[in-house]
């Protein structure tokens, strides 16, 4: 299959890249790992006139520990982050995520910026950055703002970047002790999207009770979702199997997934709160709970 | 729509080419190279027949755009023999019976040797997963492992 024709542009800088946009406007598209982006281009579900590749611009990548932050250069590939001994060290939750996005060879490519700028909600980073509080930036004409994960997402393939906007970098506050995180997916086989997953991170405070959670959705509606009303019932409690399954059906009862080849609406809001429960669970293991 | 000059080494070739922005790599390898044993197969980006490795990596060729390989060092199956001598890896399938209709194996074979160059001593599991973006439809998968266990051992 082969795209409908467009020109291509390789811009060197960030600011290059922006007066592009700013010129092209609706006609124009980023260019990151094109995992998404050539797929849509050759199967004609989506034609851009302009395409703008930010490959060759230096410093957009990279995954560093700054000022109380993991902060993620948008350009950085998920290979790199699933060999990333600090991601590993210090963000389960996306050693857990990571391996389970696609396949090897999409990965090499794919990029975390793309991933979570994209606004699929089929995406795994999106839930991931969601519960983990993360902050995105971004840069346009204007300079630099910064985004609240959980106030990213507006809609279906819609986020809050304006069009002459791009995604730079992901920061991540750096967990306190006694937290842990985790993410749970089903998935049919390698290469396809989540029947359903759940991302939570949590901090425990001395007496083993949840001192602070964030849980995210996966595929559960036309935007990644933060459970909150399931993250505010779980503060306060000791995590047993009570809470958990509380919550749990808290986190469930936000899903609004659409019917189809990867299952009904009632099974895929079940699979959120089996998900979710184990996703609680694991979490609050690894914060040192049980 | 304006065309672009690119330059890339391809098997340790040097090549130069005038490219469609829309062209395709695996397009340009097949029919501007004439190097088809690179393969397409779902042209969907989910089977990897069209495996390359680019710049060290393993990528999926009908999902990149040719200009974007501007530069780019490339490996095709064309370029694993080398001096009339196959690669450890091609020994492998070809000893241990790692193919049958052999429309997957040239990316599955690329796949295995990017692992190779990471990791010397890969277990099961980790060969497992770094072909989980090949297909293989005649179910080869068993002997594919041990083709490439075979090569692991050739390469110590």
């Amino acid at each position: 299959m082969i795209p409908a024709p467009f020109d291509y542009h390789r811009p060197q800088s960030l600011d290059e890249a922006i007066g592009l946009l700013t010129r092209h406007g609706e006609q124009a598209k980023l260019l990151s790992g094109g995992m998404s982006l050539l797929p849509t281009l050759k199967l004609r579900l989506g034609a851009f006139e302009h395409l703008i590749d930010l490959n060759r611009i230096r410093g957009l990548d990279g995954i560093r520990e700054d000022g109380g932050f993991l902060k993620i250069g948008a350009m950085t590939r998920q290979s790199a982050l699933e060999r990333s001994e600090l991601v590993r060290r210090k963000f389960p939750i996306l050693a857990d995520a990571v391996p389970l996005i696609a396949d090897p060879l999409v990965r090499n490519r794919g990029t975390i910026g793309g991933n979570v700028a994209n606004g699929d909600p089929a995406n795994d980073e999106p839930a991931i950055v969601i519960a983990l509080g993360a902050t995105l930036v971004a840069r346009g004409p204007k300079g630099e703002r910064t985004i609240a994960a959980n106030r990213f997402y507006t809609d279906l393939y819609t986020t809050a970047l304006a069009r002459d906007e791009i995604l730079t970098e992901i920061r991540i506050p750096l967990p306190p002790a006694k937290s842990g995180g985790a993410y749970v997916k089903l998935k049919r086989k390698t290469g396809d999207f989540a029947v359903a997953a759940v991302a939570v991170q949590l901090t425990l405070d001395a007496k083993g009770a949840v001192a602070s959670a964030g849980i995210g959705l996966t595929n559960a509606g036309p935007t990644p979702l933060e459970a909150s009303d399931a993250a505010k019932f779980l503060a306060g409690k000791t995590p047993d199997a009570n809470a958990v399954a509380e919550a749990a059906k808290r986190a469930a009862a936000i899903a609004a997934p659409s019917a189809d080849h990867r299952g009904s609406v009632e099974y895929k809001k079940e699979m959120t709160r089996v998900l979710a429960a184990r996703a609680i669970h694991k979490a609050a293991e690894r914060a040192g709970g049980k | 729509m304006a065309k672009h000059k690119i330059s890339l080494t391809v098997n340790g070739a040097a090549h130069s080419a005038e490219v469609e922005s829309r062209l395709l790599l695996v397009h340009l390898i097949r029919e501007v190279l004439r190097l088809t044993g690179t393969h397409i197969g779902c042209d969907t980006s989910h089977c990897g027949a069209c495996t390359v490795i680019l710049d060290g990596a393993p990528v999926k060729s009908c999902t990149l755009l040719a200009v974007q390989a501007d530069g780019a060092q490339i490996t095709t199956v064309e370029g694993l023999e080398q001096g009339g001598k196959l690669h450890p890896v091609q020994e492998g399938f070809t000893e241990k019976h790692g193919l049958q209709c052999g429309f997957c194996t040239p990316g599955m074979m690329l796949s295995s040797v990017a692992l190779l160059e990471r990791n010397k001593n890969p277990s099961e599991q980790e060969i497992r997963e770094a072909i989980a973006g090949n297909l293989c439809r005649c179910t080869g998968y068993v002997n594919i492992v041990k083709a490439v266990q075979y090569a692991a051992e050739k390469m110590r």
